[in-house]
This record gives structure tokens, sequence and C-alpha cells, in this order.
């Protein structure tokens, strides 16, 4: 037995008293499925090739420091309660409102196309949302203050709901009013509150960053692409960690807050649950965390720790850029209509459709193709676990489906965002001149070219991700039977994306 | 080994034929033609044209309830018709493929997505993808497996 798994087996590990209250890591968290301790050498980097990019001075800095992130976070806040003013107070037009084109063209692209496909969840740790909330629960804005404690009663998340089918459950309920919220800058505006509120009932009720680890519907997705990512935050050896008995990346220090996304560091694997907040980094004093520059889809080449909840967020982030396509992006004003009027008869028709499609109807198709392919690799895995195992290849299919649809409509009306710049509230005003910018598409001749080319990509790397599951239970041959009605599944569902997005 | 590079090689070379061989293309002569779109509620009627190669098209667009535009990805060509108002747009359609048609007069909240399409020919680049796409499958299924293989 090493270090490692000699740690796992202590009931629970007495730490001096840190900031943020709790003075010890709950056995619950060392067991949790999502901290992946019970792995040995989990959290380490593996024997493919990584570059530790803190190994930077100059990055290592900028990462440790809180300042850059607070700088960041603040701009974002501000973009934030501007965009949430906006729709307010603002023009209800809205191509012309800073609240629609600023959430749903600048920052949406920001998003979906740079990052989270380079950088995971880089996003989550400038996240405006949860800053009140955290600033509240912590009583500082900036690093641990002797003595101050923050406000909440620090209960822990209900067991019970330890995964993501809230977020899922949250990501299909605004799904299905999409099309109003894509349009209408008072319901951006009041969306965006009611996660601000959410976020800050979150903090003062429960312990760290509930909200955005089981509620926020964006971080859900956010997470299971994240894991396509060439970026990772890992423990640079578990042996040190073992070592250490105060579990400050845990439990927080003097320099900096326990996990608040109640991840083990030691227990990593996979970038899903991992905020990179950068508290890991700044409360190991043995300078043990790396920010490893890795291969794209790295965390999906293993195949512990695969779950139903996840596999359903696929399913749904899937269908929805699916059906996002036909409704918004197609030639069909019936659709359009029918999504648009929201409570209507034709409305409620199409949600119950949207619904049924990501839930059941696209679920139920791929659970055929691994029962098909079971049956001609005569696999003894239990079929649950293949379909669970197997589903993950659609990670790289959803992410290429949502950067593909994503292209059309961002070259489409980027132009807006010189106008709103200029006027944000749509009250006539022209602060940098840009206010009369005609609507102009860019790059339109080559962006279906674009989404093409990124969705064959995405599709290739499901085949490849499929096939490599595949292969952790069966030998080659077997393994390509098992996989192929899966990767048929695939090459189906992309040609119809195709069909909708370029023919 | 030796086995995996020729494989590899046909790969490239099947990728290099889908991706840029010429298809079978449809012999029509070019002709002129007009054709009456109207607009109205988010949507334009007819909202899939289909034209051959060479026509010369005039597109009258009749908008039915507010000011509508037509702006045509890929040729950068656009028009706009007042309320009960005819607008003309007379281009000739020399470049293969599909492209939207956009409504590029802001209209209502759905306007960003008032959307037509034009097929001038059939759409090439989603026979080529599809294409590519399935050969990339069976690709990826057959290359990993004699990676296994492989002493």
């Amino acid at each position: 037995m090493n270090r490692t798994e000699k740690l796992v087996s202590t009931e629970e590990i007495r730490t001096p008293p840190s900031p943020n209250g709790r003075k010890t890591v709950p056995a619950a968290i060392l067991k949790d499925p999502d901290s992946h301790l019970l792995q040995s050498g989990a959290g380490t980097a593996s024997s493919r090739q990584r570059f530790n990019l803190l190994s930077l001075p100059l990055l290592r800095r900028l990462l440790t420091s809180r300042w850059p992130q607070l700088a960041l976070t603040l701009l974002a806040l501000a973009g934030f309660v501007l965009a949430i003013l906006s729709g307010l107070v603002g023009t209800p037009v809205g191509s012309r409102s800073f609240a629609i084109i600023f959430v749903w063209i600048a920052w949406w692209a920001l998003l979906m196309l740079v990052a989270v496909p380079f950088l995971g969840r880089a996003w989550c740790s400038v996240c405006p949302i949860p800053m009140p909330g955290e600033y509240l629960q912590r009583g500082a804005v900036l690093g641990p203050v002797e003595g101050k404690t923050g406000y909440g009663l620090g209960w822990r998340w209900p067991k019970a709901l330890r995964n993501i089918w809230l977020q899922n459950a949250a990501f299909a309920l605004v799904a299905v009013f999409s099309t109003v919220i894509l349009t209408q800058p008072r319901l951006t505006s009041i969306i965006l509150l009611v996660f601000l509120f959410a976020a800050i009932g979150a903090s003062l009720l429960f312990e760290r960053r509930a909200f955005c680890r089981y509620l926020c519907p964006v971080g859900g997705f956010i997470g299971l692409y994240s894991q396509f990512a060439p970026l990772e935050v890992r423990v640079i050896d578990s042996n040190v960690c073992a070592g250490h008995a105060e579990k400050t990346c845990y439990t927080g220090s003097q320099s900096g807050y326990g996990c608040p996304w109640q991840v083990f560091p030691l227990g990593l694997v996979k970038n899903t649950y991992c905020g990179m907040c950068m508290e890991c980094l700044r409360t190991c004093p043995h300078e043990n965390i790396a920010i490893n520059l890795r291969a794209f889809g790295d965390d999906l080449s293993r195949t512990q720790h695969r779950r139903l909840d996840e596999v359903y967020k696929a399913f749904i982030m899937l269908g929805s850029a699916l059906l996002y396509s036909a409704v918004l992006l197609g030639p069909w004003g019936a659709l359009k209509a029918a999504a648009y009027s929201v409570l209507s008869l034709p409305w409620l028709a199409y949600a119950a459709v949207f619904l049924v499609v990501v839930l059941a109807v696209l679920p139920g198709i791929f659970l055929l193709a691994v029962w098909l392919g079971h049956r001609l690799a005569r696999s003894t895995m239990r079929l649950k676990k293949a379909y669970t195992s197997l589903a993950y290849c659609l990670v790289p299919l959803g992410l290429a489906f949502w950067m593909a649809f994503s292209l059309s409509f961002v070259f489409a009306n980027f132009s807006y965002l010189w106008r709103i710049i200029s006027d944000p509230f749509g009250w006539g005003w022209n602060l940098f001149g840009t206010a009369g910018a005609a609507w102009q598409p860019y790059l339109m001749s080559y962006v279906p070219y674009a989404q093409a080319a990124i969705l064959i990509a995405g599709l290739a790397w499901a085949g490849k991700t499929a096939k490599r599951t595949a292969e952790e239970a069966l030998s080659s041959r077997p393994a390509s039977l098992q996989a192929a009605p899966v990767v048929a599944f695939c090459l189906a569902i992309t040609t119809g994306m195709l069909f909708l997005l370029v023919a | 080994m030796k086995k995996k590079l020729w494989l590899v090689v046909l790969i490239g070379l099947a990728l290099g034929a889908l991706s840029f061989a010429p298809l079978p293309l449809s012999l029509s002569q070019p002709s002129e033609r007009t054709i009456t779109i109207h607009a109205r509620s988010y949507e334009y009627h007819p909202a899939v044209i289909r034209v051959n190669p060479g026509d010369t098209i005039t597109f009258r667009l009749i908008s039915e309830d507010v000011v509508h535009g037509i702006y045509i990805d890929g040729y950068d060509l656009s028009l706009e018709a007042d309320p009960g108002q005819t607008s003309e747009l007379v281009f000739t359609a020399d470049r293969r493929g599909s492209f939207r048609l956009r409504c590029s007069v802001t209209c209502g909240a759905l306007h960003p997505f008032m959307i037509g399409k034009l097929e001038v020919g059939p759409s090439q680049l989603f026979w080529r993808a599809a294409l590519l796409g399935g050969f990339v499958s069976m690709a990826v299924l057959l290359i990993s497996g004699l990676k296994r293989e492989d002493p």
C-alpha cells in the first residue's frame, strides 16, 4: 500500500484552524467519487507529455497574485452589471441592446470558441456571478484576513444532490425558453439576476461555491467540455501531498482559501469540477501544484469515474445544439414562431418535443447502438457500464456542435457590437463614434467551411474516443465491433448537423 | 508497420480526393429567372430558393408587415423593402453552393434569426463533408485497430 492509499483509509484528517472555518477534511470528501482520491496516483500528471506553465516565473507570479484575477473579475462584473441595467431600463430591441449583444454574441463567442475549447474552466475563475456571494461568505475580497469571518450557515451540500442532475434540469428548463431569452433584453437581465441571487443564496446557506458546483447551468456544460481542453490543474507529486498533514489546499491557510469547488487536488483526474480558481496554488506550501499544457482531450483517454449525470449532460447539450440549429438557423418560420410564443399551444408542443428528443430519443437511440455493439462484440461488460463509458465520445462531438452552431450567428451578428459599445442602452448616445455602424456580417463565405471542418474533427475525435473506450475492455476486433454502431450514431447525427448548417 | 504506412497513404489520398475531386454537376443551361419572395413575421416565402449556376436571377422582395431586407451570404448583396412595397435585385448566380439569406433590417425580436436559403446547384460542401465524415468514421475504427495489432 503506498502513501496515497494509506491516506484515504484515514477517517478524518486533523488540521490546524484555517480562515475558512473548516478545520478538517471530511472523510466523505476524500471518498467522494468526484475527488477520485481512491485512484492510486490520481491527481498527478500521467506519463503523457505535459508542460507545467508555472515553471515560467512570470506566469507563476501572475497566477499566484490575486490582483490580475480580481481585475478580470471586476471587468467582467462591470459588463455584467451594464448588461443587467441595459436589459432592464434600455431599449427592448435585442439587436440594439447591450444585454443581448454583450451576453449572447460577445461573451458567448469568447466562451464557446476560445475559452472552453482552449482554456477549459478558465472562465469560471473570473466569472462575476458567484463573486458577491463568495465575498459575503468569506468576509473579504482579497485573501484571508486573520480573525475575520464572513456570513452564512456553512452547511454541507446534501449528499443526494452531489451530482449535476440539478444543473441538467436547470439547463433543460432554460433551453426551452431560450428563443425568448436570446432575443428579449429584459428576460436576459432577469435570468442574470436569478443566477446572481441564487449564487448569493447558495453562498449564505452552504459552504464554498455550491452554486457553481451543483446549480449553475452554464458551469455544468463548461465542466463537461473542459475535459477536452489542453490545460489542467494537477498535483505534481502525490507523495508530497500524502506527507502533508494539514492539507491546506482543501482546508485553507493564511495564504488562501480551501478549494471553493470542494475538490481535493490530489484526487483530480479530470477537469470537470476544477474551477481553476488558483486557491490551491496559493495554499500549497510545497509548490506542488502544476498548471499543465497537455494534449487536447486528455481527460477522455481515461475511462474511470464516468457517470450517468454527466452522460445526460452530454445528451442535453448535443440535442440542444442540433435543435437550436434547426429552430434558430433554419429557414422554417413556423418553428421559430412556436419556440417564441411561450406558453402557447405551439410552444408547449415545441417544448415537449425538445425535451423528449434530448432526454429520451437521443439517449434511447444511443442505447440501441451500444446494445447492438454489445451483441456484435459478445462483450461481457454490463450494458449500463458500457453505455456510460461510451457516451463520453459525445463530449468532443458536442463541443464541435456548439462551436459550429456559434460560428453561424456570432460572425453574422458581431458587427452589432460596435453600435452597442457607443450606445449600450439604445438611448441615442454615441460615446465612441460607432453608434451609426451598419450591420455587416463577417467572413460568411468562409464560415460554412470552418463549420464543416470543426464538425468532422469532432466526429473523428468522437470515433477515436469510442474506440479507445471499447478497447479498455476488449481486444481490437471486438472493440471495433462494439464501437462501430456508436460511431455510426455519431456519423448520422453529424450529417444531420451538417445538413442544418452548411447544406 | 508497412501495412500501417500504406493505410495512412491510402487514407490521405482518399481524403484529398473527397475534398477536392470534382463532383458530378448538373448540366442545365443558364437562364433568366424572376423569384418573388414574400417576407413577414421572421420568415421568407419561399424559404428555400433553388437556382442553377449561371442563372441571372431577379429577386422581387415584397414585405408584408414591417420593413424587411435580404442579405445574401457569400454574394455580399442586399436589398430592402418597405411594407407593401416591392424591391428588386438582379444578380448572376455565379457562385455554387448553399447561401443563407438574412434579414438586413432590424424587424423585431427574432430579426437575427430571420433566415432563408439560396441553393445554387447542389451543395458540394455538404456532400463532400458528409462523405468525409463517413470516411473518417471508418478510418478511425480501422486505424486504431491496427495500432493495437502492431507488435
